[in-house]
């Protein structure tokens, strides 16, 4: 029977000293704060999300989403600091480890966290808060009412009256919990929009472990795993007798199409893998680049592409068009390519396992080992580590279920290690995608008709069907159709949407162009008309759009810059938050060079200033430097490019300045870590074609073949 | 097999290892100095940035027998209170995102600042283009390092008076 965390405090709550206020950061029914006493040497980690108080007046936080860079470890705090009303300085910040009794939704993606979230955090904050209020009123004989707190201390209304937090643990502790709570009124904001720096800045200056590829345990082995090489083929046979005779190696095992090295140290099972021979299956049927040509071609022609979505008659609309313009746009497979590789660490033992290491979702870690391993999965123990970067790859955990697979084969506490080879050529990419537009405009120049079919490789619905344009027009047809390809895919940053959005924001573009029209004031015609007629259901707020399109053309001096200045513009609604983008480009000994790219973001309340300009400005480099430079191509199955000196990211000689503004709304906040990506590329691709007149068709812009199909 | 010694953060250490092995491993798997990163392997992106006698080097491709009775700094050794300009400098800006290469940049930081205590940002930009960074830090990195230098320049002049 699952303990619930009543049941759980109760048995532990055996001493005084620290006033610990429990709050749900997942369930909303439960989030209205629960009082208790607790054991100060306990681990806190087994409750459920909480801030506790010490005598000390120190505020501890723990933070239960794993952080990848997109700075959740710093946000969430300091909403809950905000509400307590305390000094940042007296806060702690702990990461959590999994717990599925105490969390939900304890994982990273979707930049869904601050959205979900935001309300328990500001719940717990002030519950706590006017507990410790009320808890000086009682000791001082004065109303409640009367009394305020500031940084930390209760303030009452008679001269001297003023209390620290921590002198008031004990009393408050014993009160009831109140149901209703006030919040702070935004002006009274001290943290919430400020810039506060990452909570663990100290530990990454001065290299202190905490990556998984820094874990380290006592017995601890290393591995590495040698995989097929081509997507499609399979292991049939392999030699490891020179692999064992290597200095440092321990063991070499086999499982699931795998080889497993396993030594010492990392450098000496490096150099003995070398010393493996493998045999794989007849590889005669592999994907090349042709291949998926080939797929794309046929897949436009299809008559079996699924419909996502059909308002009015596009094919009698487009029959009866003025003007019609179609383009193709297509994109590559892409590795994550996060700076540390993958790595897990797992200690399968009878009766307990232990994980360790960098996911984005350890619950489904811990459900895939338990099934895989056919334990309970209250007996799969993870433990959840800083990452290096994600970006969607760590949302596959294949990488710790070889782990826990090896550690149960070899029955060893081991370390299984990704060289970046291994991770550029182990799978799991963003899907290539190819797409089709076509429009349909009137005498007058109005697109009546609006045509998009998806045909991607392993991406399932590579369109979002309801997405701006789409509600604005009388006749929409949104199609997909989908390859099943030996390549593995999964989401990456802004899934879909990181290409989809630069090819249909540069068709817009098109479109602009050849209606006659000014690309923004097109923009604000159609969601005028979304406003007060709108075609079939609507998922995004048309006012919200308009803003950030009205405010990013101030910003950026639309159409004000000069001649010597090359404008383009791209606006997106991804995950909940609204984005709009004007790039620029310039001539530069006599190419168009893009340099500077001006963001007005609504994701609602900024919580962290600092955070917020990094996820956008972040954002905008990732989707700069993928849609100009990066690119994974096939041959037989095999990734022809393995690392950095094949693969190309973006370098920091090789970026535009951006601008980062925010829309102050005050709206309840909604998600940051991907929204600035997608529009990036349609506005980038826009202001090329303003310098050069020459349209982008192909990712990456910077490679030799970029037209129309 | 070899017993090779080292003059690692101002300290002697010895140790027991192939003589082909990369300094990189040699930090992260015998020495626990495991704030050095792994990136690429082939000396691409830079996380594995060490000073060898002050001067920056990819650790992943230098094996351990070539550093000989040179003194290798690492993160841990530059300070570990987090006090100088650079770090000073990178917190002041908030530059890490995943952090993961930051320690990579730090070093390069430092070491282009001690050639050059007064950079232009052309400088700045050339010196810090061989280190990637894959949450795209590249201006806040820009920035910290004019920002170190300017704490830098401070401190001495202060120290002058």
């Amino acid at each position: 029977m699952k303990t619930t965390r009543r049941s759980f405090i109760q048995k532990t709550a055996l001493l005084s000293g620290v006033f610990s206020l429990g709050f749900d950061w997942f369930d909303s029914k439960a989030n209205s704060g629960i009082i208790e006493q607790m054991n100060p040497v306990l681990d806190a980690n087994r409750f459920n999300a909480f801030l506790s108080i010490e005598n000390t007046g120190k505020v501890i936080l723990y933070s239960p989403n794993p952080e990848i860079g997109q700075g959740i470890k710093t946000a969430f705090p300091i909403v809950v600091a905000e509400e307590l009303d305390v000094d940042w300085k007296q806060v702690e910040v702990r990461q959590a480890n999994l717990d599925t009794q105490l969390f939900e939704r304890q994982l990273t993606g979707g930049s869904g966290a601050l959205k979900h979230s935001w309300e328990r955090l500001r719940k717990a904050g002030a519950t706590a808060r006017q507990m410790l209020l009320q808890a000086a009123a009682q000791q001082w004989g004065v109303d409640a009412s009367s009394c305020k707190t500031s940084k930390g201390f209760v303030i009452g209304p008679n001269k001297g009256q003023k209390l620290a937090y921590g002198a008031l643990v004990d009393a408050a502790s014993k009160l009831a919990v109140p149901t209703e709570v006030t919040y702070k009124s935004r002006a009274d904001y001290q943290l919430i929009g400020s810039f506060v720096k990452g909570v663990d800045n100290y530990k990454v200056l001065t290299g202190k472990p905490q990556y998984g590829l820094d874990t380290q345990k006592s017995g601890m082995v290393v591995a590495q795993i040698v995989r097929p090489p081509a997507f499609g083929s399979t292991l049939v046979s392999f030699d490891a007798a020179e692999v064992k005779k290597m200095p440092g190696i321990i063991d070499v095992v086999s499982f699931k199409n795998k080889v497993a090295v396993v030594g010492k140290s990392t450098w000496e099972v490096m150099q003995a893998r070398k010393k493996l021979v493998c045999s794989y299956s007849d590889t005669s049927n592999l994907e090349s680049d042709s291949t998926h040509q080939k797929w794309f071609d046929e897949g436009m022609k299809t008559d079996k592409a699924k419909v996502e979505r059909k308002d009015g008659d596009f094919h009698a609309a487009i029959a009866k068009a003025a003007k019609v313009i179609e383009a193709t746009y297509e994109c590559p497979f892409l590795s994550h390519t996060p700076m540390e590789p993958m790595n897990f660490f797992a200690d399968v033992k009878p009766g307990s396992v232990l994980l360790a290491g960098p996911t984005q979702v350890p619950q489904s870690a811990q459900k895939a080992v338990a099934t895989l391993l056919g334990v309970p999965e209250n007996t799969v123990q993870v433990e959840l580590t800083k990452m290096g970067g994600g970006f969607g790859r760590r949302l596959n955990n294949d990488y710790a279920l070889e782990a826990a697979e090896l550690s149960s084969i070899i029955k060893m506490p081991v370390k299984v290690m990704w060289t970046r080879e291994d991770d550029m050529t182990g799978g799991i990419y963003r899907p290539a995608v190819r797409y089709h537009f076509k429009a349909g405009l009137n005498e007058k120049g109005e697109m009546i008709a609006y045509y998009l079919r998806g045909v991607g490789l392993n991406a399932g619905n590579s369109t979002r069907q309801d997405n701006f344009p789409v509600g604005a027009i009388d006749h929409v047809l949104i199609e997909s159709f989908n390859y099943n390809s030996a390549i593995t895919t999964g989401p990456w940053r802004a899934p879909i949407t990181n290409f989809l959005a630069s090819a249909e924001q540069s068709f817009l573009d098109e479109v602009a162009v050849a209606a006659g029209k000014d690309p923004i004031q097109m923009r604000l015609d159609w969601l005028q008309k979304v406003k007060t007629n709108p075609v079939g259901k609507i998922t995004y707020e048309p006012d919200r759009f308009i803003e950030v399109i009205k405010q990013v053309a101030e910003k950026a001096k639309w159409g004000k810059k000069g001649a010597n200045v090359h404008q383009g513009f791209s606006v997106y609604f991804s995950h909940l938050s609204y984005v709009a983008q004007v790039a620029e480009a310039k001539i530069v000994d006599g190419e168009a060079k893009v340099t500077h790219v001006t963001a007005v973001t609504d994701c609602g309340e900024v919580i962290n200033r600092s955070g917020a300009e990094n996820q956008v400005i972040g954002g905008i480099i990732d989707g700069y430097g993928h849609a100009m430079f990066s690119k994974l191509s096939f041959d037989k199955g095999v990734p022809q490019q393995k690392n950095f000196d094949t693969y190309k990211l973006i370098r920091g000689n090789e970026i535009p300045t951006v601008e980062a503004h925010f829309v102050n709304n005050g709206i309840a906040p909604t998600g940051l870590g991907e929204p600035a990506l997608p529009p990036t590329g349609g506005a980038v691709a826009n202001a090329l074609f303003a310098a050069n007149k020459k349209r982008l068709y192909r990712q990456p812009f910077a490679g030799p073949d970029n037209a129309n199909l | 097999m070899e017993s090779i010694e080292l003059l690692i953060n101002r300290k002697k250490v010895k140790v027991e290892v192939d003589s082909n092995t990369p300094l990189l491993w040699v930090l992260r798997d015998h020495l626990s100095l495991v704030g050095t990163k792994y990136g690429c392997g082939i000396a691409q992106c830079g996380a594995c940035t060490v000073w060898i006698d002050g001067e920056p080097m990819r650790s992943c491709v230098l094996p351990v027998s070539a550093v000989g009775k040179s003194a290798v700094t690492t993160i841990e050794g530059l300070n570990e209170k987090a006090e100088h300009p650079v770090q000073v400098a990178w917190d002041e800006l908030d530059v890490p995102q995943c952090g993961y290469c930051q320690a990579g940049q730090i070093m390069t930081a430092a070491a282009l600042l001690k050639k050059n205590p007064k950079p232009s940002h052309d400088d700045i930009v050339a010196g810090m283009s061989e280190n990637i960074c894959r949450c795209g830090t590249y201006h806040r990195i820009h920035n910290a390092v004019k920002r170190a230098s300017e704490i830098a320049s401070a401190s001495n002049s202060s120290k002058k008076k």
